[in-house]
């Protein structure tokens, strides 16, 4: 169950690699490799050369794709156990970068706007920040009554892990907290809400 | 509604700030208070010329949050058909004029955390109202602005003392003193917005090398002080008010329309705005876009005209107008 009709889900456009930037910065989660190595053609030694590769495998689920993007020869290349870790690294590359540097990131919905808070609290431009959707739906959820955040929610409605309410995921989406909002189904009669489906898979 | 509101207001003061640009300050007629504005915006500026109405776009130069009256500067431009030729040789103090309100085409990012504002000769104008702008609220920024000589720049000293010569930089031409754009532009941490206004050839220098210095699209604004351009003059079929109109070798489309008693929406009357966009019904011949409002597709189309500034060449034009 999805409240519809709402318009604030953020677009993402795909990534292409600028020519004309002078240093590229990937931070990818997962399946998000894909969004670079599939770029090859564009991949070339000089570009390379100038970039830097952010990476964080996306758990359980997602494949491992650390191998093939060290293979490509970075610039630098940096791997991290959590999306939290990558997030500060992504603080530090950010704040010694210059206006010619691109940013791009690709993966799940839940880490793009959070690489995204990142980099539009550095001074970035959002829409200067290509961006790329890849591996699972799963969102991140922010209850509105706790504020608790949940991450990788795939049903609707679903029990908060903070307060224990069950949310009903709105398409309502914050790109400051890079999450959708979850509200409350049963207010009225606790118990009542309707059955969870998988809707973000 | 073309161009808003109208504003009737009164010449209070005329100067003489440098070779050929005159500064004037306008007032409320009936003596209240003119609207706050946001740096950057322009107003179009109508004049009766001995019955000959004249309208023309002028960026407002005074501080945005001053209302007792709006600072304009006018260059006097050689081949003037009109505009500049009579506020600098016509008008005098206490004349009246109308105005539209303010409309803002060329906005500072309010998020940006330091702006390079790149001015050319009579384009230092918006950025003297977004330098007040910056000023007072403690942001981050330069001025690089380039000139003809010492004589033909317009209030270059008075900024030096203002804002500092940290914050302002001016060249010369006549000095060969030339403004290093992509050395300007290299390494500006994030978050740096570059605005460009000035002679065509410098705003196009200025947002190619942004391009090539790995700038992105976002972070970089411009503003053209464009005019109609003369050209052949042709007819013009107005299919809605059913008749035809001839628009004169230096007239506007929208200036001929007007000159027939027809309303047509306009905003900047300099092709920027797209509040002049008008559906081309049939073409024969070719349609000349000056405006740098619509896309390089929509210009091939020929399905569009922004009137304010665009011409025709040809045999037959009928506009949905
Ligand atoms: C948003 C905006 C803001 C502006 N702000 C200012 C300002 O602050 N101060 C200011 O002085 N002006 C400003 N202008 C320009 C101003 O509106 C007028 O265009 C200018 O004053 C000249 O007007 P005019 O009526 O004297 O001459 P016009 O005849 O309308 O101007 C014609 C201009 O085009 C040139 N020209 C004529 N024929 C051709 C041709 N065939 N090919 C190429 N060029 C040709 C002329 O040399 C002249 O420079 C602004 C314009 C815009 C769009
Ligand atoms: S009036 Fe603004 S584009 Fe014509």
């Amino acid at each position: 169950m999805l409240v519809e009709g709402i318009k604030s889900r953020p677009v993402y456009g795909g990534i292409a690699i600028d020519p004309f930037a002078r240093r590229h910065i990937f931070a990818l989660e997962g399946e998000g490799a894909l969004a670079l190595l599939d770029q090859k053609p564009a991949l070339t030694a000089t570009m390379l050369n100038r970039s830097e590769v952010l990476y964080v495998a996306a758990g359980p689920k997602g494949l491992d794709h650390d191998l093939a993007l060290a293979a490509l020869k970075p610039d630098r290349f940096w791997q991290g156990p959590t999306i939290e870790t990558l997030l500060f690294r992504l603080r530090g590359s950010l704040s010694a970068a210059t206006m010619s540097t691109r940013l791009y990131i690709s993966g799940r919905e839940g880490f793009i706007g959070q690489c995204m808070q990142v980099a539009t609290d550095m001074g970035m431009d959002f829409s200067s920040i290509p961006t790329e959707h890849r591996g699972s739906l799963a969102r991140r959820v922010q209850c509105v009554h706790c504020k608790g955040i949940t991450d990788d929610v795939r049903t609707s409605p679903f029990k908060c892990s903070h307060c224990g309410l069950n949310l009903l995921v709105r398409d309502h989406y914050s790109r400051r907290l890079g999450a959708f909002q979850g509200v409350n189904v049963d207010a009225e009669e606790p118990g009542t809400a309707p059955q969870a489906e998988e809707l973000f898979a | 509604m073309s161009g808003g509101l109208a504003i009737a207001v009164r010449v209070s003061r005329i100067d003489t700030v440098a070779a050929n640009i005159k500064r004037f300050r306008l007032v409320r007629h009936d003596g209240e208070p003119l609207p706050v504005f946001s740096a950057g915006a322009h107003v179009i500026v109508s004049m009766d010329d001995d019955g000959h109405r004249r309208r023309n776009p002028y960026s407002l130069m005074s501080a945005p949050h001053d209302t007792s009256g709006y600072d304009i500067s006018v260059l006097r431009v050689a081949e003037s058909r009109g505009g500049s030729a009579f506020l600098h040789e016509k008008l005098r103090e206490g004349d009246a004029l109308t105005i539209s309100h303010p409309v803002n085409l060329f906005h500072a990012d309010k998020r940006g955390r330091k702006h390079i504002l790149l001015a050319g000769g009579i384009g230092i104008t918006p950025f003297l109202a977004m330098m007040a702008e910056f000023d007072r609220a403690n942001v981050a920024f330069e001025l690089h602005y380039a000139m003809r000589s010492r004589e033909h720049g317009a209030y270059w000293q008075e900024l030096v003392e203002r804002y500092g010569a940290h914050r302002v930089k001016r060249y010369f031409s006549a000095e060969n003193d030339v403004l290093p754009v992509a050395s300007l532009l290299h390494n500006q941490p994030l978050g740096t917005h570059a605005y460009v206004c000035g002679p065509d050839r410098m705003t196009d220098f200025v947002l190619r090398t942004a391009r090539e210095c790995g700038w992105p699209k976002s972070n970089v604004h411009s503003e053209r002080f464009l005019a109609p351009i003369s050209g052949k003059a042709f007819d013009a079929e107005l299919l809605r008010s059913g008749i035809v109109v001839r628009v004169g070798d230096h007239e506007s489309i929208l200036e001929a329309v007007e000159a027939a008693g027809i309303d047509a929406p306009y905003m900047c009357r300099g092709g920027a705005c797209g509040q002049c966009e008008t559906a081309v019904v049939a073409c024969n011949g070719v349609l000349a876009h000056h405006d740098v409002y619509l896309s390089e597709e929509e210009k091939a189309s020929g399905r569009k005209v922004m009137i304010c500034v665009s011409r025709f060449d040809g045999t037959k034009l009928s506009l949905d107008l």
